[in-house]
């Protein structure tokens, strides 16, 4: 998990910096000479003569709170004036963690834990040596408080900034003592984000903001069927737009460069363009549903087995059997995919809010064919990333337009866009089974899930397609689960929380069948399987203490829960809704979280709130639908999210931990929502929803 | 082309543009004004929000044509860093942005909601927000915030009446 682990090559300096004052940084040895002349300094603390504290920030901001949570990691230990505290992103280079710099998989914090705050110490002690130098006495005399060095038993002092140029000249010690959670006064307190202000002015500057000298506005016209190609076009009509600029053809289609949005996306109306669809024009979510009921059929490639399955079944005084599905799902980010790109005889610029800026690098590389050292990509803030804005299309399309025609561009993705040419959470079917004892508790579970695969197989399996299921925490000693790779040309992406986003809905309902066919409580039958899983189970009884889990209820109204651990964090829901005319209505969420050592409160906060209204839109309302190839949504009034009088009430408990390091939090919340909700829907119309979004697919009666 | 002249933030202003030009096109790509963001392009998601003659409207549905000789306020013209709106004041309190896109258009919404209702209760709310989508979730900080928001305009009125000068 730490990105920013030293190996050989790579290893901590100091470097003063041009007028004066500090740097703290990484010098890599680069892959081709190891001489010294052939080091790369990369800079992540700078330290001026006039006391500004500069984080060099190698990880993106997509709305998380990392831009202040990295903040406190590094003050904590530096000990600095928390309001001189400036960051810049970074640049993207090798050792801030490219080409997999950036932010995914919750790690943002769990992954910078150690080197930020090791390299705010080892910083802190460099300047606690050069005022010790100063004062000729042992570094043991001296200490710091909020951004001077002091000399005990006297008023001496110095800030930082006066130390700054001499401290450069020093070595960097190799090891320092981290300070104790019990001596923290940033991590864990409340601290007020650090990209308020400029996100309230309208002065936060996100990709679609970026303009560059000379740069065109450009649209790309996409193939409506995924893998199509252009087979003709006649742009006569767009050119002659007031403000078109230029039409190129481009791998993925045709661009419409214009001088305004407006003219590109009005020109690109006008454009006739001849597609060869290629094989997937007949393509519909019906036959994909066929396809993967038929891959149910064949046994698959095994995720799990525990014990003797089929002795359980054989022996069992009850069966529960159930299929689940789920549909693909698009990621509408508010801000959608953009990128910026110039490239002249020097090379190429891309400028991009993106969770993984050393993707776009990559992408621009593969265009362009410049090596690394020639391709500069610059971070901006990300109108949120929700798993989208890894790599993607953009990047290499954005560089390659700028290539083509010639000039700086600034492609826009429209909503339709969006919406229809995404790469999307797979659908996913999943045919459940368990076996009950004579007392009803379950004694053995079977599943076989068919989707398409996010990465390579492995073994036959992908992990992160069974990822909430096959892992499960549950006591139930028979456990036996199966894959079945749906290969589809659909592009599929990660989506906050991936695999568990499907999985722990298929897990955390099914449970509940189990629980009523061997007529138990949901809670009862949860505590008693997760005995081995202590702070899940805790986390299970704090939130059905806080929601009166056994308290009656107002009329109408039902209750449901689920719960899950996953990217190192613990959390557990209950949702209490009611079912009026065939329509839900989720009133409040209690939702425990156990996420370790918590940095700062607020974002947590901000992040179960967030991950819960993320699980919740796409648990009630959406769906991605193909028919003769196409998506069949392209905007909000037809793929919709969760809005303000949908909003239930959310009351988050974070669970005080003995864990001194950081779970993920930006994807944790997310897939216990939905089937807390069915679960709660089960409790009211008692009938179970067994494919989402439940808008869509509750009985007519209800 | 057209000529369009309008007061945009308090300045007068005027503008070359197509008149059937989105305003929220004429803000951002002419001129330069990028608080306000695009988000559906057909009223759907209140990202472009911005006040005419101090109604909220959606700039991504509204010609510039229409804007001829009106006033506008963009989410740049809604405070100042020294002098936050209310609106500013207690979302900054509250710390509410996640990602921050949606952020402009659900203040210019919650400002035109407390310039015709002083203290909205949670319905009036939900009517007057349902139009902005926040992707991240921010909606509960979002009604934390109107409700502070109505307290710290309720507060300058009362210091806007006590100050002799009638100004605070
Ligand atoms: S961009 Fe205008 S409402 Fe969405
Ligand atoms: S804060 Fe990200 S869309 Fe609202």
């Amino acid at each position: 998990m730490n990105d920013l682990t030293l190996n050989r090559r790579t290893f901590l300096a100091a470097s003063a910096l041009a007028g004066g004052g500090f740097a703290l940084g990484y010098r890599v040895a680069l892959a081709a000479e190891e001489s010294a002349s052939s080091l790369e300094f990369n800079p992540f603390i700078r330290i001026a003569p006039n006391d500004t504290i500069t984080l060099i920030l190698h990880k993106p901001e997509n709305g998380q709170g990392a831009v202040t949570s990295l903040c406190m990691l590094l003050a904590e230990e530096l000990e600095c004036d928390w309001e001189r505290l400036t960051w810049e992103f970074a640049p993207v280079a090798r050792v801030y963690g490219a080409p997999m710099q950036g932010t995914f998989g919750s790690s943002g914090i769990r992954s910078s834990w150690k080197p930020l705050r090791e390299a705010g110490a080892k910083a802190r002690l460099m300047l606690q040596s050069a005022a010790a130098e100063r004062w000729n006495v042992d570094v043991a005399q001296t200490r710091t408080q909020n951004g001077r060095v002091l000399r005990n038993g006297s008023n001496d002092s110095f800030s930082y900034g006066e130390l700054a140029t001499a401290a450069a000249q020093l070595p960097v010690p190799e090891t320092v003592t981290l300070k104790t959670p019990q001596q923290y006064r940033l991590i864990g307190k409340t601290t007020p984000r650090r990209d308020t202000l400029a996100k309230l002015t309208g002065q936060a500057r996100y990709g679609i903001d970026m303009r560059v000298p000379d740069m065109a506005f450009a649209v790309l016209e996409r193939c409506p069927v995924f893998g199509g190609t252009v087979q003709s076009f006649d742009a006569a009509r767009t050119r002659a737009f007031p403000g078109v600029l230029d039409v190129v053809q481009v791998s993925r289609g045709v661009a419409v460069l214009a001088s305004n949005t407006w003219a590109a996306l009005e020109g690109r109306k006008l454009l006739d363009i001849t597609w060869d669809f290629g094989p997937l024009a007949t393509l519909s979510s019906a036959r994909i549903r066929e396809m993967q009921q038929a891959l149910l059929k064949t046994p698959g490639a095994v995720a799990r087995s525990d014990g003797d399955v089929d002795a359980a079944f054989a022996q069992a005084a009850k069966r529960v059997s159930a299929t689940y599905e789920v549909p693909y799902l698009a990621h509408t980010t508010l801000e959608p995919p953009n990128a910026t790109a110039r490239i002249d005889a020097s090379g190429a610029e891309l400028w991009s809010g993106s969770q993984i800026p050393g993707l776009c690098q990559q992408g621009a590389m593969q265009v362009t064919g410049l090596p690394e050292e020639r391709v500069k990509v610059h971070t901006l803030f990300i109108g949120g990333g929700f798993g989208s804005r890894g790599g993607g299309n953009v990047y290499s399309e954005a560089a390659e337009i700028a290539q083509v025609a010639g000039r700086a561009v600034n492609l826009l993705y429209s909503r339709e866009d969006d919406v229809q040419q995404d790469r999307y959470r797979p659908c996913s079917l999943v045919q459940l089974d368990a076996a009950l004892d004579a007392q009803g508790w379950p004694v053995a579970l079977r599943g076989h899930v068919s989707c398409q695969h996010f990465q390579p197989l492995r073994n036959g399996i992908d992990r992160e397609a069974v990822a909430g299921l096959a892992d499960n925490d549950y006591a139930i000693a028979a456990q036996h689960f199966e894959y079945s790779p749906l290969e589809l040309e659909v592009p599929t992406n990660f989506w906050r929380s991936v695999g568990a986003s499907q999985n722990v809905y298929f897990m955390e309902a099914f449970l509940d069948e189990i629980a009523a066919a061997g007529n138990k409580d949901p809670l009862e039958l949860r505590l008693r399987l997760l005995e081995r899983a202590p702070r899940l189970r805790h986390a299970l009884q704090v939130a059905a203490e806080r929601a009166g889990w056994n308290t009656p209820l107002a009329p109408g109204r039902q209750r449901g829960l689920a719960c899950v651990s996953c990217f190192g964090s613990h959390n557990a829901q209950v949702v209490e809704l009611s079912v009026e005319n065939g329509r839900v209505r989720v009133h409040k969420v209690t939702c425990a979280i156990d996420c370790g050592q918590v940095v700062n409160p607020h974002t947590v906060t901000q992040q179960m709130q967030g991950g819960i209204v993320y699980g919740l839109s796409a648990a009630l309302y959406s769906e991605i639908t193909l028919e003769n190839g196409r998506v069949q949504q392209s905007n909000f009034h037809d793929y919709d999210a969760l809005r303000m009088d949908a909003m239930p009430e959310i009351d988050v408990i974070i669970i005080p931990s003995d864990d001194p390091t950081p779970g993920g939090v930006g994807e944790t919340a997310t897939p216990a929502i939905a089937p807390a909700v069915v679960n709660a829907v089960a409790a009211a119309i008692g009938q179970r929803v067994r494919r989402l979004p439940v808008a869509k697919n509750l009985p007519a009666q209800a | 082309m057209a000529t369009i002249t309008f007061t945009l933030n308090g300045q007068p202003q005027s503008v070359e543009a197509e008149p059937r030009m989105p305003l929220l096109w004429v803000l951002r790509d002419l001129l330069n004004l990028t608080g306000t963001k695009y988000g559906c392009g057909m009223a759907q998601c209140g990202a472009c929000t911005v006040h005419l003659d101090g109604e909220a409207i959606r700039s991504c549905l509204t010609e510039i044509s229409a804007v001829a000789g009106r006033k506008i306020t963009t989410v740049e013209g809604l405070g100042t860093l020294e002098h936050l709106h209310p609106v500013q004041q207690a979302w900054r309190e509250i710390d509410v942005p996640q990602c921050g896109y949606c952020q402009s258009g659900q203040q210019m919404s919650a400002a035109a909601l407390l310039a015709r209702n002083a203290h909205p209760s949670d319905a009036d709310i939900d009517t007057a927000m349902r139009g902005n989508l926040c992707r991240c979730g921010t909606y509960q900080m979002i009604r934390a915030a109107i409700h502070r928001a109505a307290e710290l305009q309720a507060l300058a009125v009362d210091a806007m009446a006590l100050s002799p000068e009638g100004r605070v």
